[in-house]
């Protein structure tokens, strides 16, 4: 009986990574496909909408992760994730900004005379390991690994000092001071100089370049191998963060899955039950609120790979409600409804709805009603719909292995009736 | 001299004016099955959750295995309101958060069932497995844990084996017929390694066989883990059918105590139960 378990836990395994690298290497397949073959359909091509919509949804994927940690598996409702985010990408932005683009002179923070922090983190590994070839690789790859860790530490380093006082509170009150928090993160990354009581100010842009832009740093598309003349000989830039992404999801799943993640779940079932269990309440709601957090900074850090630039602006709470309805939309506590969701969720706003924003002739016949926003129209009765039809989200509670099994688990229970 | 499990002194608990509990001294020994009654209202519940650390008595003080785990005395704006005894006798504050003194071993289960809905019933009992982990998070994530684990199982499933929950294992909790779900809250009550085990209300809502079954269901774990057990409970079959020892409370107030006997011929008891006739 143990025996069969355990070389049934190792095939799983097995098929888990084998899976993976499967994905991993379609990915970088399909992505170089016009490297091998000349005319290639469009489609493919690594500038194409897809591959722009696939890097979106493979950080979304791992920002809607972690919320769900958060919301789906703690039961903590949530709602600081922006904040999270920006502490991620500014931290990764901050440390990975090339010096030469923070001197006074004309460098990026100019307004200000020059960044505080004046090293970057892959230029330092440079120094080490040599700038050029291999030794580049490795310094960019280290430097951003390091600059993702440190950022993912930053924001669960300011998710342990707000949970202190706020994880006290329970369900709404919850998410509008968490909301709060992400609100007062943004205006204070927004703001350039704070003047003191004393008299003495102190100038946030030396560190945060006040509102304004910050670019330069590594983004998705250093991760590909260009020859000395310039030209692409292999495109990596939506393999890499698909490894790193996989990489968070698995520890993320490890720890849903290992005894920590059941007292996580005993917490959100029932409380009251999960303290008189000997469930050290406060202490497993800190935790996964800082796992959490660590992850969404990771993830925004990717964000801001992705986006090339960055600035605290578009960090408000709307795109909290993106990710939360991304995991809504997946099922509040299941990873791998989460990771669908988000590829809908980008898909659709991005790609497959985007026509709806043009006019468009048929036949000779203008279609009405076709011009700008009214994807968004379209877009929210989709949801609707969507949340009509599956009430506990396209996976509900259950994992993409689930639905191979011959024998459902019975999950028709009363299982989300009785939220206290 | 008996061995001391859980000692009450004084025990009081007030909401704003409101005396739930007013100075209750219970004592309870080892290996003993002590019943605490009383009419609707009279208190019992409260006294569970100030044992179990869920409310903060006002005054008084619990020991268990003669080591004083919840002491309190009245403070700040109960310092005017206190209408209860023994003002002035505690003068330090202690206060146990209910994992804490789970961890001591004393573990409850409650009035309405409250288990975890979307687990399974094995995953239900592994959960109180946890308080006695050593493993940090880091390694329970790389799984550097794995023997702790697989001993966790192992013991969990040989729990629920001895407590003829085994073939249920893989359904959902709440998917159990009502007696089961009974059963299973006492598992994992069982599950935390308590030496004590407090039941509220454990034949709520049972039919007489399941009451029955359940009358030597508590007899069998007593003596297979060797506990003390604390009840309250409604169905006096029940209870004078287990019990060492009965305490009687009414209006927070401790009117009795004694074996069954005694307690169901002390006029007090019956008075407390039916009322005082009118031309007495």
């Amino acid at each position: 009986m143990n025996n069969l378990n355990k070389t049934k836990s190792a095939k799983s395994t097995l098929i888990v990574i084998l899976s993976l690298f499967a994905f991993w290497g379609l990915l970088l397949l399909v992505e170089n496909l016009n490297l091998f073959i000349p005319n290639v359909p469009k489609l493919f091509t690594p500038t194409s909408k897809l591959f722009m919509v696939l890097r979106k949804v493979i950080v979304y994927c791992l920002i809607a992760v972690s919320l769900n940690l958060l919301n789906g598996f703690t039961g903590l409702f949530s709602l600081g994730h922006a904040g999270f985010m920006l502490l991620g990408a500014y931290t990764f932005a901050i440390l990975t900004t090339p010096i030469s683009l923070k001197v006074p002179e004309d460098g990026i923070f100019y307004k200000y005379g020059g960044s505080v922090v004046n090293f970057s983190l892959q230029e330092s590994f440079g120094a080490i390991f040599g700038t050029t070839g291999a030794g580049g690789t490795i310094s960019l790859i280290l430097g951003v690994l390091f600059a993702l860790v440190i950022a993912g530490c930053i924001a669960a380093l300011f998710a342990y000092l707000i949970g202190l006082p706020v994880l006290r509170l329970k369900s709404d009150y919850l998410a509008i001071a968490t909301l709060g928090f992400a609100e007062i993160i943004r205006t204070i990354f927004q703001c350039e100089v704070i003047k003191l009581p004393g008299g003495g100010e102190l100038v946030l842009g030396k560190l945060t370049n006040g509102a304004n832009m910050i670019k330069g740093f590594p983004t998705l598309n250093s991760f590909n191998v260009v020859n000395s003349a310039g030209q692409t000989t292999l495109y990596l830039s939506t393999v890499v963060p698909a490894i790193i992404v996989s990489v968070c999801i698995v520890i993320i799943v490890l720890l849903i899955n290992s005894t920590y993640g059941r007292s996580f779940k005993a917490i959100r079932d029932d409380e009251i039950a999960a303290e008189a269990m000997g469930i050290n309440l406060a202490k497993h709601k800190i935790l996964s609120f800082c796992i959490s957090a660590f992850f969404a900074g990771v993830g925004g850090a990717l964000y801001a790979m992705f986006a090339t630039t960055y600035q605290a602006k578009p960090f408000t709470s709307v795109l909290t409600y993106e990710i939360l309805l991304i995991v809504v939309i997946g099922g509040i506590g299941s990873v791998s409804g989460s990771c669908i969701g988000s590829f809908l969720y980008i898909a659709c706003s991005e790609w497959w709805l985007r026509f709806l924003d043009e006019p468009q002739v048929v036949a000779g016949y203008q279609v009405p009603l076709l011009k700008d926003g009214f994807r968004m129209v379209v877009f929210s009765i989709v949801i609707m719909i969507v949340v009509l039809f599956f009430r506990k989200g396209i996976m509900g509670t259950k994992e993409l292995p689930d639905l191979f099994k011959f024998k459902k688990p019975k999950l028709k229970g009363k299982v989300s009736d009785n939220a206290e | 001299m008996p061995n001391n499990v859980l000692r009450l002194e004084n025990i009081t608990m007030q909401f704003g004016g409101v005396v739930a509990v007013n100075n209750l001294s219970m004592e309870i020994n080892e290996g003993e099955i002590v019943a605490l009654i009383g009419p609707n209202g009279a208190g019992k519940t409260t006294a569970f959750n100030v044992i179990t650390g869920v409310y903060q008595p006002t005054n008084g003080r619990v020991l268990f295995h003669d080591e004083a785990i919840i002491e309190n005395f009245p403070k700040g704006k109960m310092k005017k309101l206190y209408a209860g005894e023994n003002n002035g006798v505690y003068k330090s504050t202690l206060i146990k958060t209910p994992d804490q003194i789970t961890k001591l071993g004393m573990a409850r289960t409650f009035q309405n069932i409250r288990l975890f809905k979307s687990m399974t019933v094995f995953e239900n009992v592994l959960v109180a497995k946890h308080l006695r982990k050593t493993s940090n998070v880091f390694s329970a994530i790389f799984r550097f844990n794995a023997q702790e684990e697989k001993k966790m199982r192992e013991e969990t499933l040989e729990l629920l084996k001895l407590l003829d929950l085994e073939d249920v294992k893989d359904e959902l909790a709440t998917s159990l017929p009502y007696g089961k779900q009974r059963h299973l809250e006492i598992a994992r009550a069982l599950a935390t390694n308590p030496t004590l085990l407090l039941l509220d209300e454990p034949a709520a809502g049972m039919n007489p066989q399941e009451t029955e079954e359940l009358t030597a269901f508590i007899r069998r774990i007593r003596k297979d883990f060797n506990l003390t057990i604390l009840l309250i409970e409604h169905h006096m079959n029940l209870v004078m059918d287990i019990s060492d020892r009965i305490y009687v409370i009414d209006f927070g107030k401790h009117i009795a105590d004694g074996t069954p006997e005694t307690v169901s011929n002390n006029p007090r008891v019956i008075e407390a139960y039916l009322g005082v006739s009118e031309d007495a």
